[in-house]
């Protein structure tokens, strides 16, 4: 029966937009205010994918196995938490998800806009609109998460075990809350350009939104990262899978797109990058969806290799991209070329000079991911892209970036001099010797990560200082700033102090090496709701003799039968201790993974104060200087 | 003049692109991974359905032509899709095929097959979804293609026209 209702709810959202077009057209032409039947069919859209996709919740909930959706990704002995959250670990689900947050977005956008010219809300509601529908009619088509299967199935076929987390039940609506975000910042850079009115006030209003995404997004990555951190057991965060490269990409475009929209709003420059910017964020989220969703690419995130769904994701995407080509070429007109030169010493320099630095480190990560397809088609060689391709491109030119990100807030607007500036090349000395020290101590001597710590130093020093002598007066700038120091040092002290035993252990066994002692105690068995349970009992004893207890866990899930492999992390300020155990098959040992991971915590909080810049930036009422 | 090339570039670059996305949809993205590639068949022993007979992996799989091992169950809706494909398989001589027949009941079991034809020469009882575990199977239906006890196809999901002609080439 919800499903039913579910089913129904989506036409008659469909339908919505029909009369949405109409009265739009009519009021954009004839009257001077915003009608307000424009707003109410919105709303009544918003309330029928609302009404469908709770109806797909209820499905879930009440496991009706005659919804092909539910079959496929539900079990009745699912707890309910997974059940609920299994609506949006699928396919079709999460299409149904990204279509309510379009409509809600769009909603949001509407009553929040009432101030501002008629016409530009009504021209953001059209491109939007041409977005919604492409969506109503793909997942109507193509993944209707309410085919119905006959006869009834007694029992679903269960969700991944993997995806049965909860970090993971949260992270696909977070995300999409970035991505779709990025759908409005489209549909109005589209309509600004179509009105001829990028401009401050454009500026001022649309920052709102790319913040919003911008948070959601660096939250929604941040919950992906962890889940993937202790859920996949290699004790790694970012493993440069396409997937993951696939929302990279737009956070990229979404920051450099940021840091414009804020020279924008101070000067009137830079309206073409802002303008490209904003299309070019949205097309490569949708264009994340068409690889993630076709099955062009093969990882974890690849719920269905449908090529009917591909084609369908890859037109509708090239049409937006030829739809804003077109607008951008025969509508924009770049008005005032003359401001558009720079004094070489200038805080908008700096945000340039780190544009492209952004840029570059985009066209990396995307040539990293779609070029194993390029190649695939063009000379049938199949070549997989892996993380030292990343780091040797990216990690040179951090360096220039972290010094451009220390020094770019201390200039001034326009033109700066370097008069009162000599703490700048202080700190420079002392994160150098600091770096130096560091890194001669611990006998570890490559040119690169000396310079690489010392910038990542020096950013950390200088925004620490300006958070004491500029007294918060640039708090948002400036915490984000500091946490992108403090993520890029303990990243690399991860990275450079990480030591990993792997080895195979029977109960009653010890390995010993010469900082650590790793004894097998026991293993005891437990029955779950729908997984039977292994757990191992560590005990870890370091150099100085400080044992700790870890209890690994073997799981044995009953629908679909997978067996996974919980990690057990004891987690304090310094460092991580991480243990997996993995079941050898026919044998009576175990695999056991022992890592020692300096820093992680940091490598999360970092983010967090990342992403918590942001936020203050939103809620704050005064201007940055 | 400027203006109208720069258009035209980003028009070709694109539809270029476009070509190419298109092009790469064509090609299949699953690649078989390299550790299901002539894997041993995992010992194991299973009851065969109504006489109860024990049967061993080294017995099951001894003989020299291929064999199809194929995880099912009555409750399970895609395996009444690839039904059709397993009776057409049936007509080979050098395929024995062996149903494993997954946390099911019996009569309902004995029943589907009634209902769509028995396209199984034998068929073991995996009641509590153990031997599924063996085999590395994430679900059902699942199917294994052996020769000389080796695992030299493994197939995800239902059987579809392209997976059928692909046994039929191998087992050629």
């Amino acid at each position: 029966m919800p499903s039913l209702i579910g089913s129904y709810s989506l036409f008659f959202g469909l339908g919505c937009s029909i009369f949405i077009i109409f009265f739009s057209i009519k009021n954009f032409k004839n009257s001077s205010s915003f009608d307000s039947k424009i707003l109410s069919f919105s709303l009544l859209q918003l309330l029928f994918v609302i009404v469908s996709f709770i109806g797909l919740i209820l499905s879930f909930i009440i496991s009706d196995f005659s919804n092909e959706t539910v079959f496929n990704h539900s079990h009745t002995t699912k707890p309910l938490f997974y059940k609920i959250s299994g609506t949006w670990g699928n396919h079709e689900g999460s299409l149904l998800l990204w279509l309510l947050v379009l409509t809600l977005f769009i909603s949001i956008f509407l009553l929040n806009t009432k101030n501002l010219l008629k016409n530009y809300r009504i021209l953001t509601l059209l491109y939007q609109q041409i977005i919604i529908i492409g969506f109503f009619i793909f997942i109507i088509k193509t993944s209707n998460p309410f085919n119905y299967i006959y006869p009834e199935p007694d029992e679903g076929l269960g969700l991944n075990p993997i995806l049965q987390d909860p970090a993971l039940a949260i992270h696909p609506p977070i995300l999409y809350l970035g991505y779709v975000g990025s759908s409005i910042i489209f549909s109005s850079a589209l309509a600004a350009m179509s009105l001829n009115w990028v401009s401050k006030e454009w500026a001022k209003h649309i920052k709102k939104w790319i913040l919003t995404s911008w948070i959601f997004l660096t939250f929604g990555i941040l919950l992906g990262s962890i889940w993937a951190y202790y859920e996949l057991g290699w004790g790694g965060f970012w493993f440069w899978d396409p997937v993951e490269n696939v929302s990279l990409m737009p956070w990229l475009a979404l920051t450099t797109l940021f840091h414009c929209v804020l020279v924008l709003e101070k000067k009137s420059i830079l309206t073409s990058w802002v303008i490209i910017l904003s299309i070019t964020t949205f097309t490569l989220s949708m264009c994340g969806t068409f690889l993630v969703r076709s099955g062009i690419l093969n990882s974890v995130h690849t719920f269905a290799n449908d090529p009917e769904r591909g084609v369908f994701i890859l037109i509708f995407l090239f049409s937006l991209i030829f739809l804003a080509l077109f607008i951008f070429f025969f509508f924009y007109k770049v008005e005032n070329k003359k401001i558009n030169s720079f004094f070489w010493l200038s805080k908008e320099t700096a945000i340039l000079v780190n544009n492209w630095f952004m840029m570059y480190f985009l066209s990396v990560v995307l040539i990293g991911t779609i070029y194993p397809i390029f190649l695939d088609v063009i000379s049938s060689q199949q070549i997989s892209v892996g993380p030292p391709f990343y780091h040797k491109l990216i990690v040179p030119f951090l360096i220039p970036f972290l010094l451009a990100m220390a020094i770019g807030p201390n200039l001034n607007w326009i033109k700066s001099d370097l008069k009162n500036k000599f703490y700048l090349f202080l700190f420079l000395l002392i994160s150098l010797v600091l770096s130096s020290l560091i890194i001669i101590n611990l006998k570890i001597d490559f040119l690169i990560n000396t310079v690489l710590i010392s910038s990542a130093f020096y950013l950390f020093f200088i925004t620490t200082r300006d958070f004491i002598v500029h007294r918060f007066q640039n708090l948002a700038q400036n915490v984000s700033h500091f946490g992108f120091s403090l993520f890029i040092l303990s990243v690399l002290f991860n990275n450079i102090f990480s030591s990993e035993i792997i080895t195979n252990l029977k109960v009653g066994e010890t390995f010993k090496t010469k900082d650590v002692t790793i004894f097998f105690e026991k293993i005891t068995k437990k029955k779950e709701q729908n997984f039977d349970a292994i757990t191992g009992k560590f005990s870890i004893t370091n150099s100085k003799n400080i044992e700790q207890i870890l209890n690994p866990e073997l799981r044995i899930y009953n629908q679909p039968n997978i067996v996974t492999s919980e990690a057990d992390i004891k987690i304090n300020l310094l460092s991580d201790k991480f243990m997996t155990m993995n079941l050898v098959q026919n044998q009576n040992y175990f695999n056991i993974r022992y890592q020692h991971k300096p820093f992680m915590i940091w490598i999360w909080a970092s983010i967090f104060i990342i992403s918590f810049g942001g936020l203050i930036s939103i809620f704050k009422r005064r201007h940055e200087t | 003049m400027k203006l109208k090339i720069i258009p035209i570039i980003l028009i070709i670059f694109f539809s270029i692109i476009f070509i190419i996305f298109f092009k790469g949809l064509q090609k299949t993205s699953i690649y078989t991974p390299d550790e299901n590639f002539e894997k041993n068949v995992p010992s194991f022993t299973a009851k065969v359905i109504k006489t109860g007979v024990e049967n061993s992996s080294e017995q099951l799989f001894s003989g020299d032509q291929f064999y199809l091992m194929n995880i099912w169950a009555s409750w399970c809706a895609p395996c009444r899709a690839e039904h059709n494909f397993l009776m057409k398989l049936k007509v080979n001589e050098n395929l024995k095929i062996i149903g494993l027949n997954y946390k099911d009941k019996e009569k309902n079991a004995l029943n589907f097959l009634k209902e769509l034809k028995n396209p199984y020469d034998k068929i073991l009882v995996d009641g509590d979804g153990t031997i599924a575990i063996d085999w590395g199977a994430y679900g059902v239906p699942e199917s294994f293609l052996i020769h000389n006890k080796k695992i030299i196809k493994k197939i995800i999901g239902p059987i579809d026209e392209n997976l059928y002609l692909d046994i039929e080439r191998l087992i050629k």
